[in-house]
């Protein structure tokens, strides 16, 4: 019986702590981990180095859908939406940009992310202009690792 | 006599001191009792920041009830406005399927939610009037391997084609093109009478009994 009673506290912890954590992650901030170097030389500088970036992203940038040209920003990829992007927008509803062979307009409610490092980014030169809908959240600052540790501005 | 004032004097030092331990013993009562309520104060706090935390994973990330209005789904849903019961599973399982009534956030306002139904899924081809008055009302959608150059349109891989029952006056994917998968938040189950409020309230009494025994 003792056990019983053990197992069934430490679930119900592990339970509410993971829902807290969930509504924090949601609201606040959370921290995810850059894959890859299409943001270099801002985060992943080195190509082939062992530790990878640990960024902050902040949350409450969701709740109005305020953003301005140059925030680094998390979104799903439109095309495979489990996926998810850390890019920079350069590109707000209304402003132009000039691609390959010609001038794009940004529809509303769009906006046009390009990766820092453009030789090797996957970005709207790709998949065009991505809702703002898609986007998740906006990276404040590098958390890991402890040399790294700077606040990326606006 | 000449005791007297060493006995006054020790009576007074006595007094004194007794006085000023009923202070120390008054401050020291004080103290504990403000970390008595502190601590009273602070459980009271935590349990209704659990709730608000359950209730902010529940509607998000199970089931919730949105207020929905507009003609752009006439005759499915009122003009005036109708109570729907949406449901937040199914989209993250990918399981929205052809007919579905999804609840999307607007390409062109993010700060918007619309509501419409499913026409055509990734990979399938569509043709249809962009004018209602034109031709008829209908999407057909053609599910094939195949691509014919005759049709008109194909729905990029990640995307849906959503569009309001009522051609005639909604802004859809007629007007703004397939949506990305993603932008869908939840899949609507049921429109609120008063038969689904005795359930919903039968189902929020379960949902507090639960976290009552989650509390104990």
């Amino acid at each position: 019986m003792g056990i019983q009673t053990l197992i069934w506290q430490v679930t119900k912890k592990a339970f509410t702590g993971g829902i807290i954590g969930l509504t924090i992650s949601d609201r606040f901030c959370s921290v995810v981990p850059v894959r890859g170097d299409s943001m270099s030389p801002t985060f992943n500088p080195q190509r082939d180095s062992y530790l990878d970036d640990y960024v902050l992203v902040d949350k409450f940038c969701l709740k109005d859908y305020k953003f301005a040209r140059g925030d680094v920003v998390v979104f799903s990829s439109p095309s495979h939406y489990k996926e998810r992007y850390i890019k920079r927008i350069v590109g707000m509803p209304g402003e132009w940009i000039s691609s390959t062979e010609d001038v794009i307009r940004v529809p509303e409610g769009h906006c046009w992310v390009e990766g820092d490092n453009k030789a090797s980014s996957l970005d709207s030169r790709t998949f065009g202009p991505i809702p703002l809908g898609l986007i998740g959240g906006r990276v404040t600052r590098v958390v890991w690792p402890p040399q790294r540790l700077s606040k990326i501005g606006g | 006599c000449r005791l007297a004032p060493w006995f006054c004097a020790s009576a007074f030092a006595c007094f004194f001191r007794q006085r000023f331990a009923t202070r120390e013993m008054r401050w020291l009562r004080y103290l504990n009792q403000w970390r008595g309520t502190a601590k009273e104060a602070f459980d009271q706090v935590s349990i209704v920041a659990k709730f608000l935390c359950l209730l902010h994973v529940t509607d998000r990330y199970i089931i919730s009830s949105t207020h929905v209005q507009g003609p752009s789904m006439l005759p499915t849903l009122n003009l005036t406005g109708d109570v729907i019961l949406a449901e937040h599973v199914s989209h993250r399982f990918g399981k929205i399927g052809l007919g579905d009534v999804v609840l999307v956030r607007s390409p062109t306002d993010p700060m918007k939610m619309v509501t419409k139904r499913v026409l055509g899924l990734e990979g399938h081809r569509l043709s249809f009037f962009a004018d209602p008055l034109v031709g008829d009302d209908s999407v057909n959608v053609v599910v094939s391997n195949l691509y014919i150059q005759s049709l008109h349109l194909l729905v990029p891989k990640g995307h849906v084609w959503i569009q309001g029952d009522n051609v005639h006056a909604s802004t859809d994917s007629r007007n703004f093109g397939p949506v990305p998968y993603d932008l869908i938040e939840g899949k609507a189950l049921l429109r609120v009478s008063l038969a689904t409020t005795m359930l919903w309230v039968i189902e929020v009494t379960i949902t507090f009994e639960l976290f009552q025994l989650l509390l104990e």
